[in-house]
């Protein structure tokens, strides 16, 4: 009975298609010629500051907005109907691996138990440390990584910290002056911006024709000066790197260490394990793989694993068993702190319970349809897809610049893919459905990329129509910055 | 399985249009490195799940806090919660698309408008990971804007150890040495200062309130200091503080960092906000997202994410940091949170800060065997207590009563530590009855 159900509303969208219904729609709020007014242009006020400390520690005055509550929350309602996330509609951002974030998730983060001060006795937060013990020893599980800590509070703090420990290790060992860290041209804009802020060069790796890293340029770059490889695995093409054993030899042999980067393990769930093929550090982004909201850019959690022979430099504290509980410790040659405390921990108790709530068999179940959803979708767009055979993720070519197709996408009701990267495809749109995208949500897709495909070049530069502002013009917002409501005045 | 919603006929459907009889077949992975074992997790209900985690942190005993030490709880009215966590809020990307997430930009835009309030300073970014990466982009940036001799940082000697940590794990790449300077009196010794800075200073930092809990009497007199050396100033303080407080602009702050989750977060295990703040001629060296406000296609006012080729996803190892994903989320609680308080509001709750660890430091005080505070000067939300009896004796003896303070390491001294806020006030009476009954037997 169900499924015949089913069957009827699959129709309804279909035909919805037919009409050229956009499925979702921008709210537009306005006020008289303008949008939603800012918080200081609905209602200001300027206060005297008067306090029991003297007059030259305190100012004078403030100015702020000042409104009801009901106005606060109205003005906070339109701002979030001028929004669009996954509850929108899909998000098939590349690499960003925006799928649908569980609501219980929310309550459990809600709980009382969460709300422990972190300066609290280790017997104090029992709760607290079983959780992250239990995560990390779940995550190195998952990794093939002998070790792990959640403390970094995103990806490229993850990236970060794991180039420190790569390089303590090295230090340790007398291998202080490796200088190189060697990253793919098609790599996330982090590896590079990482591995500099830890003082290295950067020494960036062609791909070969078939979109892969180029083994023989691998082993030209590689030497004693190498400190690490970093490498995401499916790569921003979504292909898997075939050679990665005889990757892993170069570097090792070398006397280097694999770094890798978890931005795309929605693909490898059950499958395979970055401990596995050679990596001896990794990042886990839990608001991607682990479903945690992205809340319009973060909070994030970049937990890292390592290989058993990098654990004693991993941050400190680290939570082990101890008597029937739980107790924190410092590794031995930790390199420290990369956060004041232990990064975002909402998103570690979300990420828990999202992984708890699936099981082994839901979990591979995740990167198997993540990977049927975007074979499905590549098939059913006309843009080409030069690489292959992909994964999670796959990377068309745009006839058009890829920015205009995107622009366009937006008044078909979605949010388009990411655009223009990586750059080895020409007017890429690197696109990526997730697993919580239905079929009739990917037909929907795959019927605004064609129906953009088909649009005359003019419009798409004319493009969005639909949405609550129309084309922005970002040049001239970067040559003329105006960052805060008091520059509005000023002009 | 509980997200992933095809029928089997659709699955059916779609792997005939992909051309496979078995997702796996998809799958393009060598034989030698697939995993074949189990993770060996099972899988639970939504209801079983929640039992389980919050079983979990149920373990955790439900104490009366009094800790702070960089991580403090104020009240956050339900509006915060309901507000942010709308799905069109809580479940968006980054805006990379601005003409589909006005909403956010805008929220975003508000909450640089309100640190610029609060710092008095040109520019603020919508957010960094917490007040000690805060801390390590600021002396980052100093080492790319001042052309000095060297690459000397002087950091006050009462900074946390938790943020010296950070602090080190930032300047290790760029080889930045980061020196203390002596403190007296529980706050900056500006004559200790004068003799250690020099031409090789890129940056002094100054915290108000400081570590202690003290508010520091006369940051113009280090902001001269570094101003004269030709080094930035660079001052920690929080945006609760910040609504009572001179302007840090106004007595020469360069860049202002600190921890904006005083708002819109309560106690979370350490969860924070970074706030960045900085001169408006730093522009183009800022770490991290800036929201601007232009123009769309029709005229009208429109927000976007601008200046980006500063960042990574751009500059690549040229970016100004590597930062991607940060606070957003929080940054939009923030701003709820203050524009809910209003200027007034805000400004008591400040006020709060000060008079309630005021009026719990005299009674204390009062008691036999307590010196409270240990430190002259004005308080915000912390003091330091001298114990008559062993500092770690009292914290037990607290806990005994369902009270967490913690004791701490303190100029050569054991000391205790408290904490008080709007939302322990009430308990600060158990707090002293606590301590009454062990003065200690000095």
């Amino acid at each position: 009975m169900s499924q015949k159900r089913h069957e009827r509303r699959t129709e309804e969208a279909a035909e919805g298609d037919d009409e050229g219904d956009a499925p979702h729609q921008q709210a537009r709020w306005y006020d008289g010629d303008r949008y939603e007014p800012l918080l200081d242009e609905k209602s200001t006020d300027t206060v005297t500051v008067e306090s029991s400390l003297p007059d030259d520690l305190t100012r004078e005055e403030l100015t702020l907005p000042d409104l009801s509550e009901p106005e606060v929350t109205r003005h906070y309602t339109r701002l979030s109907q001028m929004n669009y996330g996954i509850d929108s509609g899909p998000i098939p951002l590349g690499s960003c691996t925006m799928k649908y974030n569980p609501a219980f998730t929310e309550d459990v983060a809600a709980h009382p138990g969460n709300r422990v001060h972190p300066l609290r006795t280790d017997e104090d937060k029992q709760g607290i440390l079983g959780l992250l013990y239990e995560l990390q020893e779940t995550l190195a599980t998952v990794g093939g990584m002998d070790a792990v800590t959640l403390q970094p509070p995103a990806g490229a703090a993850g990236e970060f910290t794991g180039i420190q420990v790569a390089k303590a290790y090295h230090e340790a060992n007398g291998e202080g002056e490796r200088s190189e860290v060697i990253v793919p041209e098609s790599a996330h804009g982090t590896n590079f911006a990482s591995a500099a802020m830890a003082g290295y060069d950067v020494v960036e790796l062609p791909s070969n024709e078939d979109g892969r890293v180029a083994v023989d340029a691998l082993e030209a770059a590689a030497g004693e000066d190498t400190a690490l490889l970093m490498l995401t695995n499916p790569n921003t093409l979504g292909l898997f790197e075939r050679d990665i054993t005889e990757i892993a030899d170069i570097v090792h042999e070398a006397g280097g260490l694999l770094y890798y980067d978890g931005a795309n393990l929605n693909s490898l769930l059950g499958k395979a394990r970055p401990g596995d093929m050679g990596f001896d550090v990794m990042h886990f982004n839990l608001h991607k793989t682990f479903a945690t909201p992205h809340g319009g850019g973060g909070p994030g959690q970049g937990p890292i694993g390592v290989s058993a022979d990098l654990a004693p430099f991993l941050p400190t504290p680290q939570v082990r068993e101890a008597d029937g509980g739980y107790e924190t410790y410092e590794p031995d040659h930790s390199i420290g702190r990369v956060h004041e405390f232990m990064g975002n921990w909402l998103v570690l108790v979300k990420a828990y319970a999202y992984i708890l709530r699936h099981g082994d068999v839901g979990l591979e179940r995740i990167s198997e349809t993540a990977v049927l959803n975007a074979n499905y979708l590549a098939e059913r767009i006309e843009y080409e897809v030069p690489y292959g055979p992909f994964h999670h993720e796959f990377v068309a070519s745009a006839d058009e610049d890829a920015a205009d197709v995107a622009k366009a996408m937006l008044d078909h009701g979605v949010h388009p893919p990411t655009t223009k990267w990586p750059e080895i495809v020409d007017e890429a749109l690197m696109t990526e459905p997730t697993e919580t995208e239905s079929k009739a949500r990917l037909d929907d897709l795959a019927a605004a990329f064609n129906a953009v495909a088909a649009t005359d070049p003019e419009d798409l530069a004319a493009a969005p129509n639909e949405t609550t502002a129309r084309r922005i013009d970002q040049a001239d917002a970067a040559r003329n910055p105006r960052l805060s409501w008091h520059a509005l005045d000023d002009t | 399985m509980p997200y992933v919603t095809h029928s089997e006929a659709e699955r059916s459907e779609m792997l005939d249009t992909v051309g496979v009889s078995d997702p796996d077949a998809l799958f393009d992975i060598p034989d030698s490195v697939r995993f074949d074992g189990d993770y060996g997790i099972e899988a639970h209900s939504e209801r079983e799940t929640r039992a389980a985690v919050e079983g979990l942190l149920d373990e955790s005993p439900d104490l009366t806090e009094f800790l702070g030490g960089g991580h403090y709880d104020h009240y956050v009215p339900s509006v915060v919660d309901h507000l942010s966590l709308r799905g069109e809020f809580l479940t968006s990307y980054t805006q990379y698309q601005p003409e589909i997430t006005q909403g956010f930009l805008q929220a975003l835009f508000e909450f640089q408008s309100l640190v610029v309030e609060l710092t008095g300073l040109g520019v603020a970014n919508c957010s960094v990971y917490d007040r000690a990466t805060a801390l390590g982009e600021a002396v980052l940036l100093a080492d790319r804007v001042r052309a000095t001799d060297g690459d000397t940082v002087l950091i006050p000697a009462d900074l946390p150890d938790r943020v010296r940590s950070v602090l080190d794990n930032y300047t290790d790449g760029p080889e930045i040495t980061v020196e203390t300077y002596p403190t007296s009196g529980g706050t900056v010794d500006v004559d200790g200062l004068a003799d250690q800075i020099g031409a090789d200073t890129s940056l002094v930092y100054a915290a108000t309130p400081n570590a202690r809990g003290v508010l520091e009497p006369d940051l113009a007199a280090v902001g001269d200091l570094a101003d004269d050396n030709d080094a930035l100033f660079c001052v920690g303080s929080d945006a609760v503080a910040l609504a009572l407080l001179e302007s840090p602009a106004a007595y020469g702050a360069d860049v202002v960092v600190g921890d904006a989750g005083v708002l819109g977060l309560p106690t979370t295990y350490g969860m924070g906000l970074g706030l960045f703040a900085c001169r408006e001629d730093f522009l183009r060296q800022v770490p991290g997202r800036l929201v601007g406000a232009g123009e769309d296609d029709a005229g009208n006012r429109a927000y976007t994410l601008t200046l980006q080729t500063r960042e990574q996803h751009i500059r690549r190892e040229r970016a100004t940091s590597n930062i991607c994903t940060n606070q957003a989320w929080l940054a939009l609680r923030a701003a709820i949170h203050a524009a809910w308080l209003g200027p007034d509001g805000l400004v008591d709750l400040a006020e709060e800060c000060v008079t309630g660890i005021a009026a719990a430091c005299e009674r204390i005080d009062a008691l036999d065997g307590f010196t409270a505070p240990v430190y002259d000067g004005h308080h915000f939300r912390e003091a330091l207590i001298d114990t008559a009896a062993p500092a770690a004796d009292v914290v037990d003896h607290c806990r005994h009563a369902g009270l967490a303070v913690r004791a701490v390491e303190d100029a050569g001294e054991e000391r205790l530590a408290v904490c008080v806020t709007d939302t322990n006030q009430e308990s600060v009476d158990d707090l002293v009855d606590a301590l009454a009954g062990y003065g200690g037997g000095a």
